[in-house]
């Protein structure tokens, strides 16, 4: 299958804001009501990428960076002020419903479940929407609850679901047409550890079974690292990196992490002979070596016989935006 | 074709909701009785000397009436619309490959039979009271079936225009204040029209507000000539006309705004 049949490809994208903008006070609150100033706000700037049919891409960025708003671009409720989309083969702002029955938007803060009833209807409601068959949706529903064991549930009204209960109903409501492209906005927000690993696994299987381009949000790091072998980064609306997750930690922090367990307290200055210690107390000591280096630390390190433990860790993801962000500032300014 | 086999499905879940809503939609359809209070009122005035072509008779009839057919053609898609927008759920509707404007009129049509069982009471005393000729000839009960729906029409519609206004202002629910103000004294629910002066008739005559209303009530009640019910019927379908293409033109329109501002 050609990109264009089920990749994403953004080229050039700008996204402006027209924002009110008004000052506290009584005062200022009347004086808005016979004078508006407005600002341009942008939301989105220059940013380009290719995503190709069946990949499963992370795309990160703190609060604010755009990243929402490029999802709804693609997803077509927002209009792209310049540049431009093509989604499985589409042009999203035009909205045919050619390109709606082909994708699907998970907005984890946002329910399409209907509140007082129970999912099943929301199905229902869909498969006739979607116009699916009745053989194609009972086999979809029937793959899906293999996966996210929502039929105990889905009867219930969806008010008296719990959160996670919740969720998996929503992803299930969202790909009962089979969607080619997922775009999926913190679909893990607000659930906890074992809810967000059952979702995380069935995003995983999803894709794997049916190979469906996968665009994903997330605040949670882990959703990412587990998720995604690919990830697009972006900052203030322009793109930061686009690459994979592994190269991305490198090139930031190309050290790693040795985490040391001691049955006393260890030498520090034997230590950072080594490497840069970080932390050492009574029995724990952690070393930051080079990459490179790391071969020759490790078998230094396990000379110590008094050393009980050792492990090596990638420094923890979110540690490695906040730097990105941090340079990408630097540069700014 | 997508719709026609969709709706059926729409309607069953629309329904589903009015029965979760019940309660809600129970207290919201006593908020409709304002009526009763105008009919103890006309009654009181007509006890002595008919008001008009209205004795007491007419007047409980002709309330009856009227609480029935607003019960019948009533909708609130304007509310839901207010909401949606501001709140930016609009969204989820917005990425189905079906008219949102289908699932709110199949949401709207679908709690009529609910509200249906309202009216059926107040219906069987306003026809036992003596009141009413209800209609029985074919032409008239074909005609009372298509002004009911007219009714709704341009009801929705134009509940759909003031949601959609939404889109371009903060919040468009004063604008329908306004709407339902007008509709109160200019449709025939609080006073029967023919009670106005001339000059207020005239303008109710060529005003939206007495087809959404009043003139059912008067197919209903048998107080309206074949003329007057072709010539009703006439201006309902250009009012019905109008409003859905302004509704139409103001939802793209608006859902372009959207997509420029974000939701």
């Amino acid at each position: 299958m050609s990109r264009g049949d089920q990749g994403i490809e953004v080229a050039g994208l700008h996204k402006d804001y027209r924002v009110h903008r008004r000052k506290s006070g009584m005062l200022n609150t009347v004086r808005s009501i016979f004078h508006r100033t407005y600002e341009t706000v942008p939301a989105v700037r220059d940013l380009s990428f290719t995503i190709e049919p069946g990949e499963r891409v992370g795309f990160l960025g703190p609060n604010g960076a755009g990243k929402t708003t490029t999802l709804k671009i693609l997803a077509g409720l927002l209009h792209p002020t310049a540049g431009r989309v093509v989604v499985a083969g589409h042009e999203p702002r035009l909205r045919e419903h050619r390109f709606l029955k082909r994708i699907t938007l998970v907005m984890g803060q946002k329910q399409q479940l209907i509140w007082d009833l129970p999912p099943v209807d929301t199905f229902s409601q869909n498969r006739a929407i979607y116009d699916l068959s009745r053989a194609s949706f009972d086999a979809t529903l029937k793959e899906l609850d293999e996966l996210l064991g929502i039929s105990a549930i889905a009867e219930k009204p969806t008010r008296q679901l719990s959160l996670g209960e919740r969720m998996k109903c929503e992803l299930a409501a969202a790909l009962l047409h089979r969607p080619d492209v997922l775009f999926l906005d913190e679909p893990t927000i607000g659930l906890d550890v074992s809810m967000q690993l059952a979702v995380r696994d069935f995003i995983r299987a999803y894709n794997e079974r049916t190979g469906a381009t996968t665009l994903l949000t997330s605040h949670y790091m882990d959703d990412v690292a587990a998720l995604c072998p690919r990830v697009i980064v972006i900052d203030k609306g322009r793109l930061r990196y686009d690459g994979a997750l592994g190269k991305l930690v490198e090139k930031i922090r190309p050290d790693k992490a040795i985490v040391l367990r001691y049955a006393h307290r260890p030498d520090r200055a034997a230590l950072e002979r080594i490497g840069t210690v970080t932390e050492c107390d009574d029995a724990k000591a952690v070393v930051r070596v080079a990459r490179p280096d790391l071969r020759e630390a490790v078998a230094n390190l396990l000379l110590d016989p008094e050393l009980s433990d050792l492990t090596i860790e990638d420094p923890p993801l979110e540690e490695v935006l906040r730097e990105l962000f941090a340079q990408s500032a630097a540069e700014s300014a | 074709m997508r719709i026609l086999s969709a709706y059926p499905t729409l309607l069953r879940i629309g329904f589903a909701n009015a029965v979760a809503y019940r309660t809600e939609m129970l207290v919201w359809m006593l908020t409709m009785t304002m009526p009763f209070v105008s009919l103890a009122l006309w009654s009181a005035v007509a006890e002595s000397v008919p008001v008009g072509r209205f004795d007491q008779k007419s007047f409980v009839a002709y309330f009856l009436a009227t609480i029935v057919v607003r019960q019948l053609c009533g909708a609130w898609v304007v509310w839901e619309l207010i909401q949606e927008i501001k709140s930016g759920t609009l969204t989820s509707r917005l990425l189905k490959p079906i008219h949102p404007l289908v699932v709110y009129s199949a949401d709207n049509i679908a709690a009529i039979p609910l509200r249906a069982l309202f009216a059926a009471p107040l219906a069987l005393i306003g026809i036992t009271s003596g009141g009413t000729a209800l209609p029985h000839e074919p032409h008239r009960v074909v005609a009372l079936f298509l002004s009911l729906f007219g009714a709704w029409f341009i009801t929705f519609f134009v509940m759909v225009i003031i949601g959609c206004l939404s889109f371009f202002m903060e919040s468009s629910a004063s604008i329908f204040d306004i709407w339902i103000a007008c509709f109160m004294i200019l449709s025939g629910y609080l006073v029967p029209l023919e009670l106005f002066p001339s000059w207020v008739r005239g303008v109710a005559e060529v005003l939206p507000f007495r087809y959404t209303l009043g003139f059912p009530v008067e197919i209903l009640i048998g107080m309206s000539s074949d003329a007057a019910i072709a010539r009703g019927l006439v201006i309902q379908l250009a009012y019905g006309c109008g409003s859905a293409a302004m509704a139409l033109a103001l939802w793209r329109s608006g859902v372009r705004r959207f997509g420029a501002f974000g939701g």
